[in-house]
């Protein structure tokens, strides 16, 4: 516990050695508001919750949340650090899992700080701040499945720029497979076991649920267990690959 | 003695590639072993082993009776280690580096802070414990590297290639530090630099091709030189022919013409295992030739380990 929440420090204070924790945490606001009130009608709806602001997070963490994970592992590996990491006396889940958290608070950071939403909308009408709750921690819990997708590919490359591609590529599909587009491409033709399948693979099927106020544990239990098999797949990626 | 570092038919297998073959070996307290062989020879990957970053294909290593792989943290907590190239986290700062790295290993607060500090002493890096290491020239990062090695004074230390990149000043001073440590802990250094093994081993391994080819002292390593105890000879007026002279000296075994640095010179090179420096002295006094420069060779390092390697290779 003592030796991970070490490992966690150094890794989030890494975050913010470099302009990157910066710039992320810009763009992920000004993109978030761009896209609750222009696209989203945040204002013309005329409806008093967050619903606008919350559906596009998906896609905003289809973009930015590979350019987060994209260093967990590559940059260790691509810089030879991996060798003096995993020479201390330390457990590989301690490894995996204080990196994991590290960038999961950093999201965590970035998503609290969209709090001036939370406020606009309670000082213009009455939401159901219930739904408002249960969204960020879908939220938080979407990003920390896109973030361990993410440290267990970025395991499998020197390259963060292949990391990053790679990354995207997997959450694009984990994301999509539940849209509209697809499934309605497939309805008609394809097996509906197909089509029940590949929705509840994807992430805007549960996070959706989540943020319409359907409040239901197993969409929970998806993400966090999306995050747990990650985790272990990423300790055996980095046990495989760490040589290379 | 006790062997702090015990090495047990180690091997490691890249696929169809055998990197590290059958290697054995022990290293107890106040030994220094240098780590010899060309590029590639399989020492980096023995070192790997040794400190638990890779798992061998067959074998095992434990350091200070602690199995490397049955025991990894526990293990691991006794070795002090300098991967290849020194890698520190490149914006990270020497004092935050090492912070962590104490952290860690388990110290804090005072404990921490007296621990760092003399580390920083030891590799004298307090001129650039406030600059990101990125920004640190080649012998800083090294001498880090040196210090996160040395911060919880382990019984065992691993350095691959500790010298790499230094200038003469700084592998001198590093070398210092490796002999001032060694009393007290059981060392393996590797190196391509022969002279290294001079100045700071007590015992030499050859590895090639992943195999170990010699396991000795660097005295009598070089002692496997041809060239020991030949008599080199400089005579002071080159137009005098004293080769058929020496040739006939009973245990010469061949004459040889060098030109180095130094000048023109007359190698006599003995039968295996004579010394032949009396025999040459009487001749060149009885002969009343005019010298210039005459001395005994050991035998260059650099020879046996050409010799030894390209036979292997």
């Amino acid at each position: 516990m003592r030796t991970t929440f070490i490992i966690f420090r150094r890794e989030l204070a890494s975050y913010f050695a470099t302009p990157l924790a910066y710039i992320f945490i810009v763009i992920f606001l000004v993109m978030a508001g761009t896209f609750a009130f222009f696209i989203g009608n945040f204002f013309n709806r005329g409806q008093a919750d967050l619903q606008p602001f919350f559906q596009f997070h998906p896609w905003l963490y289809l973009v930015l949340i590979p350019a987060l994970s994209m260093r967990l592992w590559a940059e260790e590996r691509k810089s030879g650090t991996i060798e003096l990491f995993l020479t201390m006396p330390i457990s590989m889940t301690q490894a995996v899992l204080g990196k994991f958290l590290a960038a999961w608070a950093f999201a965590g950071i970035a998503l609290i700080l969209t709090f001036p939403f939370w406020i606009t909308v309670n000082l213009l009408g009455s939401p159901d701040n219930g739904v408002i709750v249960a969204s960020y921690i879908g939220s938080f819990l979407m990003a920390g499945a896109y973030l361990a997708i993410g440290g267990a590919l970025s395991a499998l490359t020197k390259s963060q720029i292949i990391a990053f591609v790679v990354t995207a590529a997997v959450c694009f599909f984990f994301t999509v497979s539940g849209s509209s587009i697809v499934l309605s491409f497939l309805n008609g033709w394809a097996p509906a076991g197909v089509m029940t399948n590949l929705a509840f693979f994807s992430f805007l099927t549960h996070f959706n649920a989540i943020i319409r106020g359907v409040i239901d544990l197993r969409d929970l239990v998806f993400f966090v267990t999306v995050i747990g098999l990650c985790l272990f797949a990423n300790a055996i990626l980095v046990d495989l690959k760490k040589a290379d | 003695m006790e062997a702090k570092i015990e090495v047990r038919h180690l091997t490691k297998r890249f696929g169809p590639v055998t990197a590290v073959d059958d290697v054995t070996f022990a290293v107890g307290r106040g030994e220094v072993l240098g780590f010899l062989g060309p590029n590639g020879a399989g020492k980096s990957t023995t070192m790997k082993m040794v400190t638990g970053f890779l798992a061998p294909t067959r074998g095992t290593a434990a350091i200070c009776g602690l199995d490397i792989i049955a025991q990894p943290i526990a293990a691991k907590r006794h070795v002090g280690y300098l991967p290849e190239g020194a890698p520190a986290y490149p914006d990270m700062t020497p004092a935050g580096f090492l912070t962590f790295v104490a952290r860690i290993r388990g110290f804090d607060g005072a404990e921490a802070k007296r621990r760092i500090a003399l580390a920083v002493e030891r590799t004298a890096l307090s001129s650039v414990m406030q600059q990101p290491i990125e920004t640190l020239s080649k012998g800083f990062k090294r001498r880090v590297g040196l210090a996160q090695a040395l911060l919880h004074d382990p019984e065992v230390l691993v350095l691959d290639e500790p010298t790499d990149g230094l200038d003469p000043n700084q592998k001198h001073e590093v070398r210092n530090l490796i002999t001032a440590l060694a009393p007290e802990k059981a060392i393996v250094i590797s190196t391509h630099i022969l002279e290294e093994v001079d100045a700071v081993c007590t015992r030499a391994i050859v590895i090639a091709g992943g195999k170990v080819l010699i396991d000795d002292t660097p005295g009598k390593f070089a002692a496997r030189s041809r060239l020991h105890n030949s008599v080199r000879l400089m005579l002071a007026d080159p137009a005098i022919d004293a080769r058929t002279a020496l040739l006939r000296l009973p245990g010469v075994a061949a004459i040889e013409f060098i030109e180095d640095g130094e000048g023109k010179a007359l190698l006599v090179v003995p039968q295996e295992g004579r010394a032949i420096i009396a025999e040459v002295t009487d001749l060149v006094r009885t002969a009343g030739w005019p010298v210039a420069a005459l001395r005994v060779e050991r035998g260059k390092l650099d020879d046996v380990f050409r010799d030894i390697t390209m036979k292997a290779a």
